[in-house]
């Protein structure tokens, strides 16, 4: 073998590598790795239910910080451990128990305002984050039982108290039998 | 008719009919009081139209109902509404709002009922409707009304319409007892609903261990001198009469996952269903009775009997000899597919084809029985008749994996409980994938809901954002216009 050949392999494996690793560099700079997209998947394995228990203002808040690498998966207790463990996969991080102090799980409830009561105030209208309570300043309100997340936000701003939440109306998930005749 | 190609497997099993075919059936006096439920089976029910004190005659209309999966109810006998309550019914959850009919012993005959002296002269549409106002649905376990079924198969054109009497579950032989003493009623009413379907073709399918009922049908057919009228003998197979597995051994197609029969270009309706129709077609009657088997060894006579939507079982098993040694359980169905029943007080369904009044002696063979583990021998599998893999999906379901459940198919899955019978561990496998099957229902409801309120959040937040720009905004005119250049701001604005 001759000596110009090796020298020719070498000179076009270096060239090679420095082209690639180039362009890679360049590459790396300018397209943005798609952080959105993450965000939107770790979105969408959260409940949505706004709560605002990890302490971010409702849930894709919270899913661009753990995104971002600023909050820890376990801070979602109305998601509980499933939740904890579908994020686990998406990010490939060990799973773990959720840190109790963003609260424990609890069982499914709904609020429920007590008619008697509520004084037509409307200050709980806003601070539903799903717009999920019907009613207007001096007039009865009342929650759309079929879209309350049960965060519990409406609880604080009731001047009278009037708000309480009940277990989830059992709903009928039927399930209909083919049969063989 | 295409080379018949059979549906997978399947099994022949003991089919214990002989204990209630025997004797002819055994029409019901009027009970004292009916139970109607307003869901006769489907999970969605009929809205009351009648009052607690109100007087009804037969065929008043009691109930009535917009919704595709529910039907209209009447009142099977004169007499006064009762009560209007939630009651034991027969229906999935075991109870539904009931309207209860005490009889005055009278055959008042309701005003509007009427025989129908132009049912040829109707359009499709216009039969449609009058079914579905005389409340008439399947009678062959499912209750789903008749006049939405035909909807879908002029949607999707279909041109058979094929007549059930397979009647493949153990035990049940209502319809076999029907087609034997009234086939040109089940003929009369194939002719209507063909024509209300938009079908061109009518196959009428009986299993070959129905002699008596196949000669019956096959007079009934010669009587009517119809080319497009035909009969089809089948094997004797469970579950041959489960409407997927029925469409493919009749015409060779396999209906798609997921689609209808009608994808097939087949409607299904039982023979039951269309001895009905033609009873509302000669008598304008609504539904108001069905032959239901009350059998078992439970039962000192095992029979087949005429009773009115409503009456209570224990009425029908008093027609039946009554109890006979310890009856276990009280089956709504066969022994298959059939559901236990809370008490004796509930009502008979349109849904309800068979009372199975089962002793140890029936069903206590897998009574407590202890269940192994898998052992993979793969009998589930060689017997499901929808092509499943039932060992797969049970481990599955045992891990809750939805994704899993879903690619192997557990939505055909059609619950016949054959993969159940065969499997030497003695695992509750139909019993899984019921409920897996609810498991994916309630997955989906909460992915929908979580849906929801993302985009509800969404759109609240926008809101609150507009409306802070917009006070902003407004603030700042405000300031604006005060503060006029060249004004002193001492002075005041006005």
């Amino acid at each position: 073998m001759s000596t110009d050949a090796v020298v020719m392999a070498v000179l076009v494996a270096a060239a090679l590598a420095v082209t690639l690793g180039v362009a890679l560099g360049w590459a790396a700079s300018r397209i943005e790795p798609d952080a959105d997209s993450l965000v939107e998947r770790i979105d969408a394995l959260l409940p949505q239910t706004q709560c605002g228990q990890c302490r971010y203002p409702g849930c894709r808040p919270y899913a661009a910080a753990i995104a971002a690498g600023a909050a820890e998966i376990d801070r979602c207790p109305p998601g509980g451990a499933a939740t904890v463990r579908a994020l686990a996969a998406l990010l490939d991080r060990p799973p773990r128990p959720l840190d109790p102090a963003f609260g424990g799980p609890k069982p499914a409830r709904v609020a429920w305002i007590d008619e008697e009561r509520c004084i037509g105030c409307a200050r709980c209208l806003p601070a539903c984050p799903v717009d999920a309570i019907v009613g207007a300043p001096r007039q009865m309100h009342t929650v759309i039982a079929a879209q309350c997340t049960g965060c519990e936000l409406c609880l604080p701003p009731c001047p009278v108290d009037c708000i309480e939440l009940r277990p989830v109306p059992a709903v009928s998930l039927r399930y209909r039998q083919p049969r063989a005749a | 008719m295409a080379a018949r190609s059979r549906f997978p497997a399947g099994l022949a099993l003991d089919t214990h009919k002989q204990q209630a075919c025997g004797t002819p059936i055994v029409e019901l006096a009027l009970p004292a009081q009916v139970v109607l439920a307003l869901d006769q089976g489907t999970g969605y029910g009929a809205e009351p139209v009648v009052a607690v004190g109100a007087a009804v005659a037969m065929g008043t209309l009691v109930a009535r109902t917009d919704h595709p999966f529910a039907s209209a109810l009447h009142a099977p006998l004169a007499g006064t509404v009762v009560a209007i309550e939630t009651r034991a019914a027969a229906v999935a959850g075991g109870r539904s709002v009931c309207i209860v009919i005490a009889g005055d012993g009278s055959d008042r005959v309701d005003d509007g009922v009427t025989p129908v002296p132009d049912a040829d002269a109707l359009s499709p549409d216009e039969l449609a409707q009058r079914l579905r106002a005389a409340g008439i649905a399947g009678l062959g376990g499912a209750g789903f009304p008749t006049a939405t079924k035909l909807a879908s198969a002029r949607d999707r054109r279909a041109q058979t319409l094929l007549l059930n009497g397979a009647e493949c579950e153990p035990w049940i032989c209502c319809d076999d007892a029907l087609m034997r003493s009234a086939a040109d009623d089940v003929v009369l009413g194939a002719l209507i609903l063909r024509r209300a379907a938009g079908a061109v073709r009518c196959v009428i399918a009986i299993e070959d261990d129905k002699p008596a009922a196949i000669a019956a049908v096959t007079g009934a057919i010669g009587r009517r001198r119809d080319d497009a009228l035909t009969l089809e003998v089948i094997p004797a197979v469970y579950p041959q009469g489960a409407e997927r597995q029925l469409v493919t051994t009749v015409t060779g197609v396999e209906v798609p996952s997921g689609g209808l029969p009608a994808d097939a270009g087949v409607i299904c309706q039982n023979v039951a269903t269309a001895a009905a129709v033609a009873r509302w077609a000669t008598s304008g009657e609504p539904l108001l009775s069905r032959v239901v088997t009350v059998t078992g060894s439970g039962v000192e006579r095992p029979c087949n009997v005429r009773a009115p939507i409503g009456t209570p079982l224990a009425a029908l098993i008093a027609a039946s000899g009554g109890y006979r040694g310890t009856p276990l359980r009280l089956i709504a169905g066969g022994s298959m597919t059939g559901r236990a029943l809370p008490s004796d007080e509930v009502g008979l369904t349109k849904a309800m084809n068979c009372v199975f009044v089962a002793t140890r002696d029936d069903i206590g063979a897998r009574l407590g029985a202890v269940e192994l583990p898998c052992i993979r021998c793969g009998d589930c599998a060689s017997v499901c008749p929808a092509g499943l893999l039932p060992q797969q999906l049970h481990r599955a379901a045992l891990a809750d994996a939805h994704d899993a459940l879903r690619d192997l198919g557990v939505r055909d899955c059609i619950d016949c409980g054959l993969c159940d019978y065969v499997c030497p561990s003695q695992i509750p496998l139909a019993d899984r994938f019921r409920d897996a099957k609810r498991r994916l229902d309630e997955a989906a409801a909460t992915a929908q809901k979580a849906a929801d309120a993302r985009q509800r959040h969404e759109l609240h937040m926008r809101r609150l954002q507009e409306a802070a720009t917009a006070e902003h905004r407004a603030f700042e005119d405000v300031r604006r216009r005060v503060r006029q250049p060249g004004d002193d701001p001492t002075d005041g604005a006005d």
